[in-house]
């Protein structure tokens, strides 16, 4: 009798169950990168330091209300326009003396803001504003930020800011990232983020 | 030597699929690797507003998140329609924040505590009462930065 070869096994359907497998993966796999607003917040205030005082002209006052009405300096405005008007107020530049400033393009009105970097924008809205009126707002805000940063960093740069900000996250960047980086601060000096988030009244 | 003479017959043979297995179990394996599972199951509405200013928040070993809105329908019963938080798999108060970022940070390599991020996944219909509860419990414990998770796109979707 001669030896008997064991069986193959047969592999044929190894890959129907690879693929199977495979598709299972393919459609539970999310590749998502969550986006979003990104804020700092203030820190906790000390009681005993008293805040500064801000001269009024220099305050740029949204209160969101409970139904989505956005309110500026007391008057209600539509949330269309409110990019405009946010970026009227931080480009104005009424200063005179020290507090001149040599690259706003505004309408230089003394009712309104002095200086970029003195321009504040104040954010209130009350507990039963919704989330997404808040949200609307707040990208609207720092929608007039970015264009006016673009507009400066196109001026001296050439480009845009946020795709300077781009750059710089990117690991892979060719150019000389701590130009780059100084380059950010510079433009992020000429027009600072100063958005006050208060407290809900 | 007719022992090495071919034999004629003038099919073409078979193409081999051996190593297909192979290939696929490659692809698997890659898809394996790559896929995050996600950790928290939501038991809350999580319908995120839109926004067109939004920046990228790739670097996942920063990023803690705190997730806020309305119990889905399955929860109702056992927690009512009010707004809540929730914390990795739990809902939780305001209070509960506090513990919780300070787990983070524990979890977290020590030089990059200082940089957490806390990315706020709140529902669009959510009122801000709760997201500045949430938000003055953060500022308590010094947890600054925020992000504001929202979907690509025009605002006026928002209404």
């Amino acid at each position: 009798m001669g030896r008997r070869k064991a069986p193959e096994v047969n592999a044929g359907s190894m890959a129907d169950i690879a693929f199977l497998l495979l598709i299972f993966f393919l459609v539970t796999t999310t590749i998502e990168t969550d986006s979003g607003i990104n804020r700092k917040l203030p820190p906790m205030d000390d009681e005993k330091v008293e805040p500064p005082k801000i001269k009024e002209r220099n305050i740029f006052q949204v209160l969101v209300r409970d139904d989505g009405e956005i309110l500026v300096n007391e008057e209600q405005m539509d949330i269309a326009d409110l990019r405009e008007a946010a970026k009227k107020f931080l480009d104005n530049g009424g200063g005179k003396g020290s507090l001149a400033c040599e690259y706003c393009q505004g309408p230089r009105d003394p009712k309104s803001s002095d200086n970029p970097k003195k321009a504040v924008i104040s954010l209130q809205n009350n507990r039963k504003t919704k989330y997404k009126s808040y949200i609307t707002v707040q990208n609207e805000l720092v929608a007039a930020y970015n264009e006016l940063r673009n507009r400066e960093a196109k001026r001296l740069f050439g480009r845009e800011y946020t795709q300077m900000v781009k750059d710089f996250d990117n690991p892979d960047y060719p150019g000389n990232i701590d130009k780059l980086e100084e380059e950010i601060k510079l433009i992020k000096k000429l027009f600072p983020q100063k958005l006050s988030e208060a407290e809900p009244k | 030597m007719s022992k090495f003479k071919k034999k004629g017959d003038g099919d073409l043979p078979a193409i081999s699929t051996a190593s297909l297995p192979d290939i696929v179990f490659m692809l698997l394996f890659f898809f394996m690797v790559v896929t995050v599972m996600r950790d928290n199951s939501l038991k809350i509405a999580n319908e995120l507003p839109f926004a067109d200013q939004v920046e990228k928040l790739d670097k996942k070993e920063l990023v803690m998140y705190v997730y806020a809105g309305k119990p889905s329908e399955r929860y109702q019963k056992q927690y009512g329609t009010e707004a809540r938080i929730q914390l990795n798999d739990k809902f939780a108060s305001v209070n509960d924040i506090r513990k919780f970022v300070l787990e983070e940070r524990r979890s977290r390599r020590e030089e990059l505590q200082n940089k957490l991020i806390t990315a706020l996944k709140v529902d669009k219909e959510t009122n801000m009462g709760l997201v500045s509860d949430i938000k003055q419990e953060l500022r308590k414990i010094d947890a600054l930065k925020v992000n504001y998770t929202a979907r690509d796109g025009e605002v006026k979707m928002n209404q």
